[in-house]
This record gives structure tokens, C-alpha cells and sequence, in this order.
């Protein structure tokens, strides 16, 4: 696939679109560790730092965890179903990820709600504090997907995609499981250590 | 183009099980009344092995070129730098 002006390198083997994304996952890599060094940095200077167990939620958030998991399996399905050329399949998958996204979104935002009931307010310490912005950029980052994906799906409903064209699914794919791959580090350390 | 797996796939779902059994042990284990140390060490191996397992099966880096599989890997080389150059910091604001 080449663009006006963008030619292939196909020595490489790896398509522009793929290597885009990959370099923007990379940088992702980055954003995150930003984060999750200052969180150590900061968690570890602090003598008082509360046990997260006792203050969140982590029965409800490891149920949060399977769903992203779960929305793992149903968007590597739909990549699957479009290299098939499967309509269907990639439809059914795609809207499944898509739900189960939202799904996941919707129990962030009742969490934060129940907390900030309870006085857990990003102001109300350095605990708190990390907890809403290591969480809300992780958060920021499913809304994109999820509306990444609702695009996908109105092409799909198109028929754009088929056996010879599922580039966008694979590079929406690859930004989904990053996702899903940050938060899987996010819950440990965030709510389990 | 796309030029992943696209012959025959991984087995996603056998991935799946594996994802969501350590997912469980990493939430019994932060339950149990154990020294922190060990604790996260666990936890943290826990979570590494199954990032790796998504990047690995459902990004595909198993099946890529070895070119894609060095770019994927290169910012996690900067990402132990930055956190380790971040250590000095710990317990200045003490």
C-alpha cells in the first residue's frame, strides 16, 4: 500500500501503515514508563503510602480487567474473521469489541464515581493523585480505541474490508492490545502492589 | 499489506485461559498476608509474562519480521534507563 509521495520500502517487508504504528506504540512505551517511574519514585519516598487493597475496589477492577482481556479475544477474532474475508465474523467481533470496551469505560467511570463519594479526590493526596492520572491517560487511551473501533465498524457495515484489505483493523488491533497490555502492568502495580 | 499469520492463526483462546488464570493468581496472591518484597516481585513476573504473551500472540511480534521485533523491543532498553535514572530521586521530597 503506498500513499502520494510515500513510497514502500520493500526491503523491510513491513508495511508503512504497520511501521507507523508500531513507532507510535514505541513512544506509547515511553509516555507510560514516564508515569509509572514517577509513580515508583514517588510511592517509594513516601512512608505512609496506603495499602491499595484497602482503598480500591479490587474485586470490581479485576472483573474490569477480564472484560479488557476478553475485548482482547474478540478484536484479534475480528482481525482473524478479515483476513478470512468472514463479513460476518468481522462485524460480530468488531461490535463486540466495541461493547465490551464501553463496557469497560462504564465501570471506570462508576469506580471514580463510588471513590470520589468517598472522599478519594484527585486533590486529596499523592496517592489519589497517581491513582487518577496513571488510570484516566490509560482510560483516555480505551475512549480512543473505542472510537477507533466504532469507525472500523461502520466501515465494516460498508464491506470495505475483506481478504485483501484489513490493514486498518490489524493497526487498530495492534493499538487495542497495547492498550490492554498497559493496563495489565497499570492493575499490578497500581492496585495490586 | 498486512503479512502476519495470515494463513493459519494462533491459538487465541488457549492465550485467553492463560491471561485470565494468572490474572486470578495475581489477585489471590495480593490477598495473601506475605513479605511486600517477594509479593511484588511476583506480581510483577506475573504481569510481564502475560504483557509478553499479548504482545507475543495477539499483536503477532511472535510471527513478524525480526526487523518489527527490534523495533518493538528497543524502547524497553530506554524504558530501564529512564526508570533507573529516575532512582536517584527517590526520598529527596522526604
Amino acid at each position: 500500500m503506498s500513499h502520494a509521495g510515500i513510497l514502500e520500502q520493500p526491503r523491510t517487508g513491513i508495511s508503512n501503515g504497520k511501521l507507523a504504528m508500531w513507532l507510535f506504540l514505541c513512544s506509547e512505551v515511553m509516555f507510560f514508563t514516564g508515569l509509572i517511574g514517577a509513580y515508583i519514585v514517588l510511592r517509594m519516598s513516601t512512608p505512609d503510602w496506603p495499602t491499595p487493597s484497602t482503598v480500591l475496589n479490587i474485586p470490581l477492577t479485576a472483573l474490569n480487567t477480564f472484560f479488557l482481556i476478553c475485548s482482547s479475544v474478540t478484536m484479534v477474532n475480528a482481525f482473524a474473521a478479515a483476513t478470512e474475508g468472514h463479513q460476518a465474523g468481522i462485524r460480530k467481533f468488531l461490535f463486540a469489541t466495541f461493547l465490551i470496551g464501553s463496557l469497560f469505560l462504564s465501570i471506570q467511570m462508576y469506580e471514580y464515581r463510588k471513590l470520589i463519594h468517598h472522599g478519594f479526590v484527585i486533590s486529596g493526596g499523592i496517592f489519589p493523585s497517581c491513582f487518577y492520572t496513571m488510570t484516566g491517560f490509560h482510560g483516555a487511551h480505551v475512549a480512543g480505541g473505542v472510537i477507533a473501533i466504532f469507525c472500523l465498524l461502520i466501515q465494516a457495515f460498508r464491506g470495505k474490508y475483506g481478504a485483501g484489505n484489513y490493514a486498518a483493523i490489524e493497526y487498530v488491533g495492534l493499538y487495542w492490545h497495547f492498550v490492554d497490555l498497559v493496563w495489565i502492568i497499570l492493575f499490578t502495580i497500581v492496585y495490586l502492589i | 499489506m498486512s503479512n502476519a499469520a495470515t494463513k493459519h492463526h494462533p491459538n487465541y483462546i488457549a492465550v485467553f485461559w492463560v491471561l485470565l488464570i494468572f490474572t486470578l493468581l495475581e489477585v489471590g496472591i495480593a490477598y495473601l498476608r506475605i513479605a511486600k518484597l517477594p509479593m511484588a516481585l511476583i506480581l510483577i513476573s506475573l504481569a510481564m509474562t502475560k504483557a509478553l504473551l499479548v504482545a507475543m500472540f495477539y499483536m503477532h511480534l511472535k510471527f513478524e519480521k525480526r526487523l518489527l521485533i527490534l523495533i518493538a523491543v528497543s524502547p524497553f532498553i530506554f524504558a530501564v534507563i529512564l526508570t533507573l535514572a529516575l532512582m536517584p530521586d527517590i526520598g529527596i521530597g522526604r
